[in-house]
């Protein structure tokens, strides 16, 4: 059975679908936790610091966290690496461009692939912005997630490659949730205007969660 | 007049392979007495099928899973695009699901009342036994055949009969019924059992001291030229219909297979019965290529008028009911419009000749569905019809759920063919014809639905249980040698053919020829026949092939993907099959079904018959291209179903 | 009508290809595109050149052998195959472009004209059911639901024309594919292989070079007989179920 998943065409895709629906449902939770920093520092930072407690006593300070990241870093390894020879395998079905160009499929449709880029290069700048602080602007403290944010969105470009990655975010899932619902076969004729109303909204949705937070900093709502 | 037409005549043939008795127990007995190859041994024996519609398909696939080693051929570049998967309606079967009264019994005598009695009843009583079995194996194969709302098969009448023994899969019956022949030898080919050669057209038989033993072919790609040998070579070649010009057939449907072993020896039998189809789409102008069938289907719902006066010029919806003249109905009020096609066809020709036609140039009249749609509403002629309202709105641009459909005759099937005895073998050995390529069933007019039937009972059923006498009683345990002089006259006789048709280099395409000949088949070889139009038919084809050989003009190579070459030896052949259909509808001084000759007709101006002088299928033996043939009668004997003047008012 | 048409031409697999632009005039709305084509390839003849080479059978949309992108859209403008494509839908003065359909899996053989056989090999890896003749049981002792029967027939229409590969940027065969599969993997004659047909139609598909697919629904788009998108998601499922019980 894994062979099979590995070899094929469509086993990729399964691959690609089912990482992509884990990555989902994290985002749907994070935007959620994000969401938190609306009702004060206090209360996100303590939110912050419940995930590293999560699951004691049976487990550990901060295993559940780990345990989440590994199956994220596994998720996101395995859609990228889908997609790379995926798309590899789609360049050279068709070698040969029509003379005669057309515009074809959605935007969403067709800005898969580089949305998926823009949103890998996001992840990177994400993680060492807010996770290792890295490049964060100003001073990065441990375990003050609510002042990190309040600093990251206060310098404009932060702010613009967040809002940016996140409007990609809103494509991606767009076609990708509906997508993934046809590789997996939950598709049919009867069910497709429900699945693509959902994908609409849960882009929507999460998009417009996720954007709050930034401009909520650079209009001054969270300070 | 030409000396061709000066015809001798030799020794009856007779089928030899026919057994006698009971016509229901003849099949029985026939399958009883042929020998068989013993399964270990037929793997040694190879069979080459040519063509892979509903016939040939069949019988590649059903050969293979016997055991024998098939190599097959089409022009096409799948063997899922033969000709048979344009047909629409439906194919008959006698199973009297509908418990209306049918039985074996009742399809054999309707195909044979149907065929105007110029059929063998031998034939078509097997052909009615074997109905049964093929929606059987169809089913099985999973042909998605319509069905009503218990899971039961649906089936729905035709043309000619009065009881409903269709069955069919919407408009696309022929399409699903060859893609099952398709499937089953697609799995052979996977197997490795049939050896499959796509884009390779047959240009000549290899015939090897007095038997079938292979066939010269083309690699339509490479332009190489091949010899394939074989045990038995079946042509499932399809008909000829094509020498027309214009006609329902695929453009590149050919009689080249055919002709090229009528050449070799095989006995043409009845090449005048040809089959002119009531409902088509009438031609726009001179670029038209081809006609495009609506399903006979449609006159189950559709009424057929013309107005009542010449020259009436307002547009249908604005003629008033009591100024049409619902003519079908009006003249057999028993079927109505689902008489039989010949009478269908030929009412037509009358109302347009009358000047009562409608549409450009008057060729056309009505085909009526505002009467349904009052009746069914509007969904369930969409869900009977719809994809055939699509294709009609598609060609003409007008809306047939809201004007009546235009509708006029074209040529459309050939009963004609290779002669062949009950074991569809032609007269040479070890050839066999299959489908619509012989001649056997249909007598001098088809029923609807019935060309499914006898191309796919003759593939899965008949002939693969008679092949197995003639390889039984013929092992050919040594290979033919390529370098026999048959084998190389053959070859040297196409390469020659090809490189004079490229040598001519002169100013007129092989369209322009094909389109002459065929205006003048219409002419006089079409719907209606005259000695005069014949004889003028006679003098114009050898002046039309001497013009051939001198003004046709071929561009590119041999040695190539090269479609003008294809076209331009396809014509060669229809230019001497041209003849003979004239010469056989001239001999053929009755009216019969399909053949219809002013000169033989009742007061009402019926096809009236004359089965004391032509009562016989008439086999012709070929000679010399220009020089007259041989004609060879088959006796027709009538045991269980009487000639009668055929009755459909 | 007067139209200027820019057609591939390349006289074999291995020559390169280019666009040759040709004027034809006295063209009427009522011509079918290929009897258009036929009207181009009169002159050409008459002219000395070589004409243009085309795919083309039956002329009546169900061969399923005409196979031209017109304008960048498979069999052109209209939801029909190239044959049933009138004139009528340009308009005077239009100029035209004709290219072959363009996948690895489908090389050019010559102009316009490509070799389909990998949809052959797919169909023989498993596109059918095995009934030898002869052996088969009455055919009303399995009854098929209504709606099953149905949707066997919607897919069973494919013409296996290739117009899902030629519009799909990822040149993929899966609407052909999935075609066959569900009209035979719904049907109770279908069910005793419905687990391997699956699966090796899909490896053939992708043994022969076809991309992946996308779910952008070019191919759907293009499909002259409708074969409606969710096919590729009715076959997924059946691939995973028959993933899930065979082990390979």
């Amino acid at each position: 059975m894994a062979r099979t998943l590995l070899k094929s065409t469509v086993g990729k895709k399964t691959i690609m679908a089912v990482s992509g629906l884990i990555m989902l449902m994290y985002l749907v939770v994070h935007m959620l936790g994000n969401l938190k920093i609306f009702f004060g520092a206090g209360e996100f930072n303590h939110y912050a610091h419940w995930l590293r407690t999560l699951g004691e006593p049976f487990l550990h300070y901060e295993w559940a966290l780990w345990l989440i990241r590994v199956v994220l870093v596994a998720a996101v390894v395995a859609h990228a690496v889908s997609a790379y020879q995926l798309s590899r395998l789609d360049r050279r079905a068709r070698p040969v461009a029509y003379a005669h160009k057309r515009r074809r499929a959605s935007y969403a449709t067709r800005t898969m692939r580089w949305g998926g880029i823009i949103l890998a290069l996001f992840i990177v700048w994400h993680l060492l912005d807010l996770t290792t602080g890295t490049v964060h602007p100003g001073g990065f403290q441990e375990g003050h997630p609510y002042q990190n944010v309040v600093d990251t969105f206060s310098t404009w470009y932060s702010g613009v490659i967040y809002i940016v990655a996140m409007l990609a975010l809103g494509l991606h899932i767009r076609h990708g949730f509906w997508s993934a619902a046809q590789t997996l076969g939950a598709g049919n004729a009867t069910r497709d205007r429900v699945l693509k109303a959902t994908a609409n909204a849960l882009a929507l949705v999460l998009t417009v969660g996720f954007i709050a937070v930034p401009v909520a900093v650079m209009t001054g709502v969270v300070s | 007049m030409t000396e061709y037409a000066h015809y001798g005549t030799g020794a009856p043939v007779s089928d030899t392979k026919a057994p006698q008795g009971p016509v229901a127990e003849r099949w029985d007995t026939r399958r009883f007495e042929a020998r068989l190859v013993n399964p270990a041994n037929r793997r040694k024996h190879t069979v080459i099928v040519v063509g892979t519609g509903l016939a040939g398909g069949a019988a590649g696939a059903t050969l293979a899973e016997q055991g024998y080693h098939v190599v097959q051929f089409c022009y096409q570049d799948s063997p899922r695009r033969a000709h048979s998967i344009a047909a629409q309606g439906g194919i008959n079967a006698a199973k009297n699901y509908r418990n209306d009264g049918d039985s074996v019994h009742r399809l054999f005598y309707d195909t044979v009342k149907g065929g105007d009695f110029r059929a063998r009843e031998s034939n078509v009583h097997r052909l009615a036994q074997i109905s049964v079995e093929i929606i059987d194996q169809c089913v099985a194969q999973g042909v998605p055949f319509a069905r009503e709302y218990g899971g039961l098969l649906d089936t729905r009448s035709f043309g000619g009969v009065q009881v409903s023994r269709t069955f069919y899969a919407r408009g696309q019956t022929g399409q699903q019924l060859l893609l099952g022949a398709y499937q089953a030898l697609s799995r052979q080919i996977a197997a490795g059992t049939v050896e499959m050669h796509p884009r390779t057209e047959m240009l000549d038989l290899i015939v090897v001291d007095g038997t079938a033993r292979g066939i010269v072919a083309r690699d339509l790609i490479t332009g190489k030229i091949d010899t394939y040998f074989a045990d038995a070579v079946v042509l499932a070649s399809g008909g000829y219909g094509n020498v027309f010009y214009l006609s329902t057939n695929a453009m590149n449907s050919n009689a080249t297979a055919i002709w090229r072993a009528h050449r070799r020896g095989a006995h043409f039998a009845n090449p005048c019965f040809t089959q002119i189809h009531p409902t088509c789409i009438p031609r726009t102008g001179d670029h038209q290529s081809k006609l495009t069938l609506m399903s006979e289907s449609l006159r189950n719902d559709g009424r057929i008028w013309v107005p009542r006066a010449q020259g009436d010029a307002r547009p249908a919806n604005e003629i008033p009911e009591d100024e049409r003249d619902y003519y079908l109905e009006r003249i057999y009020p028993a079927f109505g419009n689902l008489v039989p096609r010949d009478i269908a066809s030929r009412a037509a020709k009358n109302v347009c000749d009358e000047g009562r036609g409608v549409g450009p140039g008057g060729q056309g009249v009505y085909l009526d569905f505002a009467d349904a749609i009052a009746r069914m509403g509007r969904k369930a002629v969409e869900e009977k019809y719809g994809n055939l309202f699509d294709m009609y709105a598609r060609i003409t641009a007008e809306d047939p759920y809201e004007t009546p459909m235009r509708i006029y005759p074209a040529v459309h099937y050939t009963m004609g063919g290779l002669w062949v005895d009950y074991d569809l073998q032609t007269t040479i050995p070890g050839l066999f014809a299959i489908g619509e390529a012989n001649f056997s069933d249909h007598g001098a007019n088809r029923l609807g639905a019935s060309a499914l039937m006898q191309g796919l009972a003759d593939g899965y059923f008949v002939l693969p249980s008679t092949i197995s006498d003639y390889l039984a009683r013929h092992p050919h345990h040594d290979a033919v040698d390529a370098a026999h002089p048959a084998v190389a006259e053959t070859v040297a006789a196409t390469r020659e053919r090809l490189e004079r048709l490229l040598a001519v280099d002169g100013d007129r395409t092989a369209d322009s020829f094909h389109r002459e000949i065929g205006e003048l088949m219409w002419e006089f070889c079409g719907m209606a026949r005259t000695e005069e139009g014949l004889r003028k038919a006679l003098d114009r084809i050898p002046q039309i092939r001497e013009e051939f050989w001198r003004r046709i003009k071929v561009p590119g190579t041999g040695e190539e993907f090269n479609q003008s070459l294809e076209r331009a030896n396809r014509i060669v052949d229809y230019l001497e099959l041209a003849e003979l259909m004239c010469l056989d509808a001239l001999h053929r001084a009755e009216s019969c079904g399909g053949h219809f000759r002013e000169e033989s007709q009742t007061p009402e101006g019926e096809a009236a018959r004359r089965d004391e002088e032509f009562g016989y299928a008439a086999a012709w033996e070929f000679t010399a291209t220009g020089v007259a043939p041989v004609l060879h009668k088959e006796d027709l004997v009538f045991e269980y179903v009487h000639p009668t003047q055929r009755s459909y008012a | 009508m007067k139209l200027t048409l820019r057609v591939w031409r390349q006289q074999n697999a291995d020559a390169p290809g280019t666009m040759a632009t040709y004027p034809v005039d006295g063209i009427s709305e009522d011509m079918s595109f290929l009897e258009m084509l036929d009207t181009l390839n009169e002159e050409l003849t008459l002219k000395g050149e070589e004409p243009v080479a085309f795919d083309h059978d039956c002329r009546e949309g169900i061969c399923g052998a005409c196979s031209l992108v017109i304008n960048g859209d498979a069999h052109g403008p209209e939801r029909t195959t190239t044959c049933q494509l009138h004139m009528r839908s340009f308009d005077d003065g239009d100029t035209i472009d004709v290219e072959p359909w363009r996948a690895a899996a489908f090389p050019v053989v010559k102009d316009l004209v490509v070799d389909r056989s990998a949809f052959d090999r797919i169909i023989q890896s498993g596109g059918y059911i095995s009934a030898p003749t002869g052996a088969a049981p009455e055919a009303h002792s399995t009854p098929v639901p209504k709606p099953d029967a149905d949707f066997a027939f919607e897919h069973a229409e494919c013409i296996g024309c290739g117009a899902c590969v030629a519009a799909c940027p990822n040149g993929s065969a899966m609407l052909f594919t999935s075609a066959k599969i569900n009209h035979l993997n719904v049907l109770p004659q279908g069910a005793p292989e419905r687990e391997t047909r699956v699966l090796d139609m899909v490896a053939q598909m992708d043994e022969e070079g076809f991309g992946g697919c996308t779910l952008t629904g070019e191919c759907a788009t293009a499909c002259p007989k409708g074969i409606p998108l969710p096919s590729i998601a009715a076959m997924n499922k059946e691939w995973l179920r028959a993933t899930r019980k065979v082990s390979r």
